[in-house]
C-alpha cells in the first residue's frame, strides 16, 4: 500500500455515523407510480419525446438532450406514462416531469441484463463517447454535470490523469462503499472505458481510509491492471470535492477559476464509473442508481439499488418506516446535502442518500456575535476568510466580496460547521456568489 | 405527512464547540496558575479573582441590560474570563474598591463602549490593568511576597523586573544583580514576588498544553513571543552580558507567560490568519524587551499586547490567507 495522502489546506472531521456500511445493495423493485423529472443534470432540460398514454419499456428514451450540456433521460420503468406534469424536485420546485404507472418490469430487448462480466473494451473512444451521452451518463456524487462534457479534452488541453472518487467525505453515505465492496470488477473496467475515451494510461482511485475493506479489496483487483492503483487518503472532509482531491493525489491545485483538465486531470464518481461500465459494455442507460437511506432513528439504515423516479418515501418505507421524532429529511450528506419539505419527491440521478435528522437535531441554535476566533479561516480549504466573506455579504459590498475571491467558495460548509458562535457563513456566503455571479455575467454582456 | 420538516440550508449538521464552551475551557486551563496563587498568596488569591469576576459578570449585565438596552449575554462566559485575567494581574494586596474600578474600566470601557463582544479593539483586561498602573501606581507596585499558604502576611517587595529596571538607574551592573535576583527555577515555580497570576510559569505552562490539548487556541502566537523574546534579549546578552538581563530571565520573570498565553492570544483582538498571528507575536516579543530595556516601566508585556492590538485590523487587512490555485499552473 502507498502513503497515506491527504489534502493540506483546511478541512474538518465530523462524526462519520457511517450506520450503513456493512450493509450490502439491496434491490428495491419498482412499482407503482415513477415521476421522472427532465432535468436531473446542469444544464439544459431535456425536452419530452413521449406523450401521455404512451407504453414504454424500461431504457427508452423519455426525453432528448436539448444541447450539449445537457442529457438524455431513459424510462427507469415499464408501462403506461400517466401524464407529462410539473411536479417538485429535491430543489423545492416544480419540473416538468414524466409520470408512469408501473406496469410489470419489461426491458428493451437490446440491453444485455445478463451478470456476466464484459471485460474486453470494443467500443472505440468516439464510439465511448457516443454511448455514455445516449446513455444519459451525469456526474452521480452529487454534482450532475453531464460526463460526456467532462470526457471530452477541450482543444489545446491535454488529460495525464484519470482519477475515480471513492472519497465519499460526507458523514452517513456508504452507497459508493458498498459499489466498491461489491462491483469492484465492474468499477475497473468501467475505469478502463474512461482511460480509454480521455487517451490516459494512468489511473488512481482515491478512497479514504474508513473504508479499509474498499481499499484492500480493489488493491487486490488492480494488483494485476497495469496503469491503475489505489490511493488510500486520510480521512478529512471535503476530500470529496475535485479540488482537494486532486490536490491530495496529485499535489496540483486547480488554478482559480479553472477546471481540473488546467492541471491535466479528469475527474469521475465511482457511481458514475460503474454507469458507464454499463452503458458501453451492456448498452444499458442510466435508470437506476444506488440510494443509502440513513438515520440515527431509523430502523434499518441501507443502501438500496433504486429505479430513478421511486419516491424517497418508498425508500424510507423499505428501510423500517419513518421513525417518530424525524425533524428533517436530507437528500444528499449532512454537510452540502439538500433538505426537503416532503417525501413524495423522486430519486434523481443525483441523490446519493436520504439522510433522516432527529427534530432534536434539527433546528440550528441561534446565533450570536463572532468572536473572531478565526477557526472559519483555519478550516477553508479553498483559503478564504468566511467571516469577512459574511460581513461583505450583510452590508451589501458585493464588489470587495469579488475581490476577495468569494468564487472560489465551494460551499462545503466547513466555516459554518466550526463556528463557536453558530454564524451562518455560508448562507451569507451563497448570496455574494449570488450577487457577484450576476455581477459578472452583466459586465460580460457591456463587453459584448 | 401531517407533520412539518424543518428545511434549511446546509450544513446540517455543526462541531459541539460553543462560544461558552471555549470561554470555560479558557477558565479551566487558568485554574493550575490560580492553585498556585493561592499555594503562594493564601486566601486573598482565592477570593479576589472570585470578587472581579462578579463585579465583571454584573457590570456587563447592567450595562447591556440599561445602558445598551439589550439581551445581556453574560453567559457566553467572556465576562469571567476578563474578570479573572484583570485580577490576575493584580497584587493580591489589591484594596477591593480599586478592583471594582479596575473591572468597571475593562468591561464598561474596555469591551462594552465598543459594543460587546467581539467588537473591542483592546484586551478589556489589560485596559482596566493599565488604568490601574496609571491611577494608582502605589497600590499597584506594592507586591506581597509569596510566603506559602500559612503564613501569607502582609510583607512586600519589588519584582524581579522591578529589583531590575532600579538597578539599572542607579547604574548597578546587570551582571552583578543577577546574583541577588531570584534563581530561574524559583521564577520557573513561582517562588517570587508579582500579581496573582503571573507568578508560576510552570503553572501556566500547564493551562498553555490544555488550551492546545483542547484545540482552544493554536500555538503560533505563544510560541512565537518567547522565541522573539528569547532571541532578541539573548542577542542583547551576547553583546553587552554587563547591562542585560539573561534570556531565561526575560522568559520567567513578570507577565511574559501570562501575557503570552492568556492575553494575546485573546480571540477577539489577535489577528484571524496563522501568518498574520507570527507577525503580531514578533512585535509583542520586540516591544516586551525594548520596553523592558529602555523604556520608563519595568514591565512591558501588558504595552506591548495593547499597541500590538492597535495593529490587528491592518494586519487582518494586510496578511491574507494563502488562497488554493494561486499558484502556477502544475505547480
Amino acid at each position: 500500500m502507498q502513503k497515506i495522502k491527504t489534502f493540506p489546506k483546511g478541512g474538518v472531521h465530523p462524526p462519520e455515523h457511517k450506520l450503513s456500511a456493512g450493509r450490502p445493495i439491496e434491490v428495491l423493485p419498482p412499482g407503482g407510480r415513477v415521476v421522472v423529472p427532465v432535468v436531473q443534470h446542469i444544464g439544459a432540460p431535456a425536452e419530452p419525446v413521449v406523450q401521455r398514454g404512451d407504453e414504454v419499456k424500461v431504457g427508452q428514451l423519455l426525453a432528448k438532450s436539448s444541447g450539449y450540456v445537457s442529457a438524455n433521460v431513459h424510462s427507469p420503468v415499464s408501462g403506461k406514462v400517466f401524464r407529462i406534469d410539473k411536479r417538485f424536485d429535491a430543489s423545492g420546485y416544480k419540473r416538468t416531469s414524466v409520470i408512469i404507472d408501473v406496469e410489470g418490469d419489461d426491458w428493451l430487448p437490446e440491453i444485455d441484463r445478463s451478470e456476466t462480466l464484459v471485460r474486453e473494451i470494443t467500443a472505440a473512444r468516439e464510439e465511448i463517447l457516443a454511448r455514455i451521452q445516449e446513455a444519459g451518463i451525469v456526474g452521480m456524487g452529487g454534482a450532475t454535470f453531464p460526463s460526456h462534457v467532462k470526457l471530452n479534452v477541450p482543444r489545446g488541453k491535454k488529460a495525464e490523469l484519470l482519477i475515480i472518487n471513492g472519497v465519499e467525505c460526507e458523514p452517513y453515505l456508504t452507497a459508493d462503499h458498498r459499489l466498491m465492496l461489491e462491483r469492484g470488477e465492474e468499477l475497473l473496467v468501467g475505469t478502463r472505458i474512461l482511460m480509454k475515451a480521455l487517451g490516459v494510461d494512468r489511473a488512481v482511485i482515491g478512497i479514504e481510509n474508513n473504508k479499509p475493506d474498499a481499499i484492500e479489496h480493489l488493491s487486490r483487483l488492480t494488483a494485476a491492471e497495469e496503469g491503475i492503483t489505489v490511493q488510500p487518503l486520510k480521512v478529512k472532509y471535503p476530500q470529496g470535492g475535485e479540488k482537494q482531491l486532486i490536490k491530495a493525489v496529485t499535489g496540483r491545485e486547480v488554478p482559480s477559476g479553472g477546471l481540473p483538465i488546467d492541471v491535466g486531470v479528469v475527474v469521475h464518481n465511482v457511481g458514475t464509473t460503474v454507469a458507464a461500465y454499463e452503458a458501453v459494455q451492456k448498452n444499458k442507460p442510466l435508470i437506476e442508481r444506488v440510494v443509502t437511506v440513513t438515520g440515527k432513528s431509523l430502523a434499518k439504515p441501507s443502501n438500496f439499488l433504486v429505479r430513478i423516479g421511486t419516491p424517497i418515501s418508498a425508500l424510507v418505507d423499505a428501510a423500517g418506516g419513518l421513525p417518530d421524532d424525524t425533524g428533517k429529511v436530507v437528500l444528499g450528506g449532512p454537510m452540502m446535502g439538500k433538505a426537503v419539505a416532503r417525501l413524495d419527491i423522486p430519486v434523481t440521478k443525483g441523490i446519493s442518500g436520504v439522510l433522516l435528522i432527529p427534530d432534536a437535531e434539527a433546528h440550528r441554535r441561534p446565533y450570536q456575535a463572532c468572536i473572531r476566533c478565526a477557526r472559519c479561516v483555519s478550516v477553508c480549504p479553498m483559503g478564504l476568510e468566511p467571516y469577512l466573506l459574511m460581513d461583505l455579504g450583510v452590508h451589501e459590498r458585493f464588489e470587495r466580496a469579488r475581490d476577495e475571491r468569494v468564487m472560489d467558495c465551494i460551499e462545503c460548509g466547513s466555516c459554518s460547521y466550526i463556528c463557536p458562535a453558530d454564524r451562518p457563513l455560508l448562507d451569507y456566503i451563497r448570496l455574494d456568489k449570488l450577487r457577484v455571479g450576476e455581477m459578472i455575467r452583466k459586465a460580460k454582456q457591456a463587453v459584448k | 405527512m401531517d407533520k412539518l420538516l424543518t428545511v434549511s440550508m446546509s450544513p446540517h449538521v455543526h462541531h459541539r464547540d460553543t462560544t461558552s464552551r471555549l470561554m470555560y475551557g479558557v477558565v479551566i486551563a487558568l485554574l493550575p496558575a490560580w492553585a498556585a496563587s493561592v499555594w503562594f498568596f493564601g486566601w486573598g488569591a482565592l477570593y479576589i479573582p472570585l470578587l472581579s469576576v462578579f463585579f465583571a459578570v454584573l457590570f456587563e449585565y447592567l450595562i447591556a441590560r440599561f445602558l445598551l438596552k439589550r439581551e445581556p449575554s453574560v453567559r457566553d462566559g467572556s465576562a469571567v474570563v476578563t474578570g479573572l485575567l484583570l485580577a490576575f494581574t493584580l497584587p493580591v494586596n489589591i484594596p477591593v474598591w480599586i478592583l471594582a474600578i479596575g473591572v468597571f474600566v475593562a468591561i464598561g470601557v474596555g469591551k462594552m463602549s465598543f459594543g460587546g463582544l467581539g467588537t473591542n479593539p483592546f484586551n478589556p483586561a489589560l485596559v482596566g490593568r493599565v488604568f490601574l498602573f496609571i491611577s494608582f501606581p502605589v497600590q499597584m507596585t506594592s507586591w506581597p511576597l509569596p510566603k506559602g499558604f500559612a503564613t501569607a502576611d502582609a510583607v512586600t517587595g519589588a519584582t524581579p523586573l522591578g529589583l531590575l529596571k532600579e538597578g539599572m538607574r542607579q547604574g548597578e551592573h546587570v551582571a552583578d544583580m543577577m546574583k541577588e535576583l531570584p534563581a530561574n527555577l524559583d521564577m520557573f515555580m513561582g517562588h517570587m514576588p508579582g500579581s496573582m497570576g503571573e507568578v508560576a510559569a510552570a503553572a501556566l505552562l500547564l493551562g498553555f498544553l490544555y488550551l492546545l490539548w483542547k484545540r482552544i487556541i493554536t500555538w503560533h502566537i505563544p510560541v512565537t513571543i518567547f522565541v522573539t523574546v528569547f532571541l532578541f534579549s539573548g542577542l542583547l546578552w551576547l553583546i553587552d552580558p554587563v547591562n542585560n538581563a539573561t534570556p531565561w530571565f526575560h522568559l520567567l520573570s513578570g507577565g511574559l507567560m501570562l501575557g503570552a498565553i492568556f492575553m494575546a492570544t485573546d480571540y477577539v483582538t489577535s489577528p484571524m490568519t496563522h501568518r498574520g498571528m507570527i507577525w503580531y507575536g514578533v512585535g509583542i516579543g520586540l516591544l516586551t524587551v525594548i520596553i523592558r530595556r529602555w523604556g520608563a516601566y519595568p514591565e512591558g508585556v501588558q504595552f506591548a499586547i495593547l499597541i500590538m492590538n492597535a495593529f490587528v485590523p491592518l494586519i487582518n487587512l494586510y496578511v491574507k490567507p494563502k488562497r488554493f490555485g494561486e499558484v502556477k499552473k502544475n505547480g
